[in-house]
């Protein structure tokens, strides 16, 4: 009777098993900034995933997707706070976004504990890379370090004997900082790091810079820092004294803000929107036909996070709870990516190319142009501590 | 020596602007009893105004002037609709009151004017440094920002201490009660002195935007500074507000330039790289607990109430 019963179960639940599959949904949770002053590149995240999902026809793997935003508000707080709501009370399949190192570190470990399939688009901070690297966490971006080292790499070849660097205290500061000093060669004259995020004016700094006389000034002053601070070098008349060397400090949200005041200044990234792939041009066209805008390297490594996505629920075929499956699919990196031949290290990061950008006048618009490539395929210098220990 | 000059001037520039908000903020508080958190949405919305009529007029002048203007508009508008419900209330429901129009202000510049922010454009001969004295080059436009702020103290002085309405102002900062039962329209007047502080804090945004640049959520992290120059100063005294955010500006600005340097001789290069930024960016605080502990009035303390 027992028997029967459960035998009866069974068969209902394979009656219903793919009616259920049906109904299901990919849930994706994605964390990013969406209020203050750097909301703009949550908007711009938002922006592309929207797009994304648009070109997969809404659905990511043949499945409908629901996606919960959350604001965190660029504070750590509050971004372990929106992480654990996502998957505690929301219970989503993946969880994406995250612009800050300071706030992906504070989430990490309640994102790796609880196994939910996580992609970070934008946050490179180093333990990702090594020792909390995790099975089911993925990233779209790189690591802190790896962009800051190219561009060490350029002042080489410019030949910069002496630089000054700059930068804001927190954990990508720091980073940013060091990586430069892992391949450059010159030598260091000075090395200020400003109160993050509130300090906006850097006038005592810029007069340091000023007064050690480098033949170089090098910062990392994301979002709309990054305005204010190039806004300053240039009011301080040391534009044309003192080259500046940057890395995420120029991009396409605060280009219409600056405009002439970037013209020649060299930055190194790993996407440009003038990459001559496929799907990188669909993307850029259609991101600006639909939000009259060009998109940011944060709006296309969350755009491939997307794709991403599409190829983990398609392997499993929609069954959201076979994470090995999803998992191994991933490491793939089985999808058109925006950056050519996309491929992820054994810690999951991308390797990939960086190159050097400049910021150039077309009629009456700014754009960033691709001028070489610094490095090819390059492995952030974190992967062999990334233990990768299955089960965990 | 050139050096430390170049920084002083940059404590003086950074002073001037904390007096500009801090001088509304003062008056505010110590007039009409409202702690107002909202005073740096007044900023916010002060540099929006001035980057709109920017794009309109293609002039910094006209943009300063009708930034102003609306400014001030704005703070007696905000002051009959909302404000005024808040007099006679304690000032924790001040807190929470005002934190709700922040929050709106917030929420109504990113409908208005989109989250990514805007830039204030300078004239082209604003843009460089110049040579003040042999060896020292300074921004051109941060010493307009010091002699502008320094006009408009002098102009606030003698319109408190020489005019009528700035006698009514004084005397509705020492007596309120007694200046209400002499027949002045108290109404009036605390609208005109919210509509000044908004001015004043309008300005402050104006004169800000360039160097800054003018986003959403800009007067919140400078208003925390205002609020430890007024307390330093003495609440609803304006000299004090001077001299404060003279201290203020300078301690914050040489702080940052020489105590990491200073913090080199004595520790290992790591403990130095992290104590260095990490005490600068207190040393204003410890000031305002000194200040609260030697002289809780503040520095100059305005007429006892």
């Amino acid at each position: 009777m027992i028997r029967r019963g459960i035998a009866a179960a069974a068969a209902l639940a394979l009656v219903a098993g793919p009616a259920m599959a049906q109904q299901k949904t990919v849930k994706i949770g994605f964390v990013s900034t969406f209020s203050g002053p750097t909301a703009a590149i949550g908007n711009d995240m938002r922006n592309a995933l929207e797009l994304g999902l648009d070109h997969h026809g809404r659905k990511l793997g043949g499945l409908p997707v629901e996606v919960v935003y959350e604001d965190d508000q660029q504070k750590p707080e509050i971004g372990v706070q929106k992480t654990r709501k996502l998957i505690e009370s929301d219970k989503v399949d993946f969880i994406a976004g995250y612009i800050w190192s300071n706030v992906l570190l504070a989430s990490l470990k309640t994102l790796v504990d609880s196994k939910t399939m996580a992609i970070d688009t934008n946050a490179g901070a180093s333990p990702l890379s090594g020792a909390l690297c995790s099975p089911y966490v993925f990233s779209t971006s790189w690591n802190n370090d790896q962009t800051p080292e190219a561009m060490g790499m350029y002042m080489n070849q410019k030949g910069v004997k002496t630089a000054f660097l700059i930068g804001p205290n927190y954990a990508a500061g720091k980073d940013m900082l060091a990586g430069l000093k892992l391949t450059y060669k010159g030598q260091i004259v000075g090395e200020e790091y400003t109160r993050w995020p509130d300090q906006l004016d850097f006038s005592a700094e810029l007069s340091k810079a000023r007064a050690a006389k480098p033949d170089a000034v090098y910062v990392f002053y994301p979002g709309g820092a990054g305005v204010q601070f190039i806004t300053q070098y240039v009011q301080a008349g040391l534009k044309g004294q003192v080259p500046l060397y940057t890395v995420f400090t120029i991009d396409e949200l605060s280009l219409p803000r600056l405009k002439d005041l970037a013209v020649g200044i060299p930055g190194a990234q790993e996407w440009v929107n003038d990459l001559p792939y496929e799907a990188n041009k669909k993307f850029v066209a259609d991101y600006i036909a639909k939000y009259k805008s060009r998109p940011s390297f944060y709006g296309a490594q969350t755009y491939d996070a997307v794709s991403l996505i599409d190829s983990a629920v398609t392997a499993v075929k929609g069954d959201l709870t076979d994470k090995e499956g999803m998992r191994k699919e991933m490491e793939k990196a089985n999808f058109k990516s925006v950056r050519g031949n996309f491929k992820f290290g054994n810690n999951h990061i991308p390797i990939q190319n960086f190159y050097l950008q400049d910021v150039v006048k077309e009629g009456d618009d700014y754009v960033l142009k691709t001028v070489a490539t610094i490095v090819k395929d390059d492995q952030d210098r974190f992967h062999d501590q990334c233990p990768m220990k299955l089960g965990q | 020596m050139l050096y430390f000059i170049e920084q002083c001037l940059n404590g003086v520039q950074l002073g001037m602007l904390l007096f500009l908000l801090a001088a509304g903020l003062t008056l505010v508080f110590g007039i009409m009893d409202l702690v107002n958190l909202a005073h740096g949405s007044l900023y916010m919305l002060g540099a929006y105004f001035a980057a709109t009529f920017a794009i309109l007029t293609g002039s910094f002048v006209a943009a300063l002037v009708l930034a102003v203007s609306a400014s001030l508009l704005a703070g007696m508008v905000l002051e009959i609709v909302a404000v005024r419900r808040l007099y006679g209330r304690n000032h924790l429901d001040h807190v929470l009151g005002t934190f709700g129009l922040l929050l709106f202000f917030n929420e109504l510049v990113r409908l208005i004017w989109g989250p990514a922010g805007m830039t204030l454009p300078l004239p082209q001969q604003m843009l460089s440094g110049v040579e003040i004295i042999p060896g020292i080059y300074y921004p051109v436009y941060r010493l307009v920002i010091i002699f502008a702020t320094v006009a408009v103290a002098a102009l606030l002085y003698l319109v408190v201490m020489r005019t009528r309405i700035g006698m009514l102002i004084r005397a509705g900062a020492a007596n309120r009660e007694m200046v209400a039962a002499l027949g002045v329209n108290i109404n009036l007047l605390y609208t005109l002195v919210f509509g000044l502080g908004a001015a004043l804090a309008g300005f402050a945004g104006v004169m800000q935007a360039p160097i800054l640049t003018v986003q959403i959520g800009m007067g919140e992290n400078i208003l925390i500074l205002a609020f430890v120059v007024i307390i330093i100063g003495g609440i609803g005294s304006i000299r004090g507000a001077f001299v404060a955010s003279l201290i203020v500006g300078l301690i914050d600005t040489l702080g940052r330039a020489f105590l990491p340097d200073m913090l080199h001789l004595a520790l290992s290069t790591n403990a130095a790289a992290t104590l260095g930024p990490a005490l600068s960016s207190m040393s204003i605080y410890v000031l305002m607990a000194a200040v609260l502990i030697f002289r809780p009035e503040g520095l100059f303390p305005a007429a006892s109430r």
